[in-house]
């Protein structure tokens, strides 16, 4: 057997062992099974949840919150750092700003969020946006200004006009950078919405996974779990499938 | 004596190292005359890609006049220049490459498409035209830039050493189409290379740089030993093209030695 192959096998069998291990572990009571229930009882618990729909329901409004959240962060991020990117007096009178309120842990935002947006939908879809416009303009900054050179020559030889640098130059030209800073935001936003849903909500995921643990339903708690999970991988690879269209040029 | 297409007018260029004042461009006057090809040789660093520079409008003169005269009624752009490192914009297919010019001069989709696609033809990009730069050769993405140049029908060329980066064979080929297309459209351009050979071949008139500070050391006719249309493999056989070379060079030599000494 080559390294390949065996490197292969070797993160199939891992995990695997490891749910074993943690399911004879959880039955012989060697760790505390009301913690830690088995994985096979989680997995019954997560088809009974599944078929009943109650698992799809938190899943959607997460997944909703995050994608409107999301949507309005990243607009207004790549609209506000091309600007900041390109034009001195908006980067004199945003940067520091920016750069001063951008170490802020978002988390801690939410009671402000809260009292400003309530304890409806509006708060969540805020303190998304708010996570993921700074990485979001951050990173479209650094795009702008790394532009090359050459390409900022051709637009300006050509007399193309300040949108056309935006739209024509600007934007495409910074779009790895922007993309990335899109992969970065995602992770932010499971994070955050996670946050606001245990601490204010009557749905989603985060909702699901906090309730349950406090009235004791472990096993739907580490549904709740399974399914942050599953939701971070298939955003992340919706992600990269949209990096592969919309940059095919940076393919390798 | 015609009307000049190009008039420099005691050109000059400084700026500051640290704080040291340098001059790149000293006391250039030359006049271009319309249809002209004009190409400049000269030392590394002696302000060749800097007076190219100066008549894109990429950058400013220190004191001296640019002018470039526009035929009556034209609202032609005054220049496009085709750059020596790869400028194609990646994120554009070749088509649009090409277009990019007339799409900030107002033209709709439709009507640049239609008006880029003789010139994609003439530049043998015929097939490609939905293909991305990364898909192409070297050559192919210099083509492209070509076309985006003469697309945009402008009062003149300028040229920085568009071949440089590209393999022999290809630089070939490519000399050969560019006189082809500079033949039917009779631009006036201007023409950077490092390269004599190159100068002769393409040119009516040879402008001999002298090291830092750049002026012009002498202006060497080349139009009247080779008429248009030229045939490159022809020129390069000529007894002519040899004591052109050897004149070329003589004149270039002292400026690299000077020029050497300098920078060490």
């Amino acid at each position: 057997m080559n390294a390949k192959m065996l490197n292969r096998v070797l993160s199939v069998v891992t995990p695997a062992l490891l749910l074993l291990a943690w399911e004879v572990a959880s039955r012989t009571q060697i760790i505390d099974f009301r913690f830690f229930s088995a994985p096979s009882a989680i997995f019954k618990e997560f088809v009974v949840m599944l078929e009943s729909g109650e698992l799809l329901k938190h899943t959607l409004i997460s997944l909703q919150r995050i994608f409107i959240g999301f949507t309005i962060g990243t607009v207004s991020g790549v609209v506000i750092g091309l600007a900041v990117g390109l034009i001195p007096a908006v980067s004199a009178a945003l940067k520091p700003i920016i750069d001063a309120t951008f170490p802020i842990p978002k988390v801690g935002l939410l009671p402000l969020v809260i009292i400003i947006f309530g304890l409806g939908e509006a708060s969540k879809y805020a303190i998304i946006a708010i996570g993921v416009v700074y990485l979001v303009i951050i990173n479209t900054v650094s795009g702008v200004r790394h532009i090359e050179r050459i390409y900022l020559d051709v637009g300006r030889n050509y007399h193309a006009s300040r949108l056309m640098m935006f739209t024509d130059v600007a934007l495409p030209g910074a779009l790895p950078m922007i993309i990335a800073g899109m992969k970065i935001s995602m992770g932010v936003s499971l994070i955050l919405i996670v946050s606001a849903e245990s601490l204010a909500a009557k749905s989603g995921i985060g909702y699901l996974i906090w309730t349950t643990w406090q009235v004791f339903e472990v096993e739907k708690m580490y549904v709740g779990l399974f399914m942050a999970a599953v939701l971070g991988a298939c955003l992340t690879a919706l992600l990269d499938w949209l990096e592969r269209v919309m940059i095919p040029w940076k393919r390798v | 004596m015609v009307e000049p297409k190009l008039r420099l007018r005691d050109l000059n260029r400084r700026f500051m190292l640290r704080d040291r004042a340098v001059d790149a461009l000293a006391g250039i006057s030359l006049d271009v005359a319309p249809g002209e090809f004009l190409s400049i040789v000269g030392p590394s660093g002696c302000g060749k890609t800097t007076m190219l520079r100066i008549v894109a409008g990429l950058e400013t003169a220190t004191s001296g006049t640019v002018e470039i005269m526009r035929e009556p009624g034209s609202t032609r752009p005054l220049n496009a220049m085709v750059f020596q490192q790869e400028s194609v914009f990646p994120w554009k297919n070749v088509r649009d490459n090409a277009a990019f010019g007339l799409k900030a001069r107002g033209f709709g989709k439709r009507e640049r498409y239609e008006m880029v696609q003789p010139i994609l033809d003439k530049v043998g990009l015929r097939g490609f035209e939905d293909a991305l730069p990364h898909q192409l050769s070297g050559g192919m993405k210099q083509r492209v830039a070509i076309a985006r140049a003469f697309a945009n029908d402008p009062e003149i060329m300028l040229m920085d050493e568009p071949f440089a980066a590209l393999d022999e064979q290809t630089k070939l080929i490519l000399q050969a189409e560019l006189l082809r297309i500079w033949e039917e459209s009779r631009k006036t351009v201007m023409y950077v290379t490092h390269s004599i050979d190159e100068a002769i071949t393409l040119s009516d008139r040879v402008l001999v740089m002298s090291a830092r500070p750049g002026r012009v050391k002498e202006i060497i006719d080349i139009k009247s030993a080779f008429p248009r249309p030229r045939d490159i493999a022809a020129v390069k056989s000529s007894p002519k093209y040899g004591e052109f070379f050897g004149r070329i060079w003589s004149l270039l030599r002292d400026e690299v030695m000077a020029a050497s000494l300098v920078s060490a």
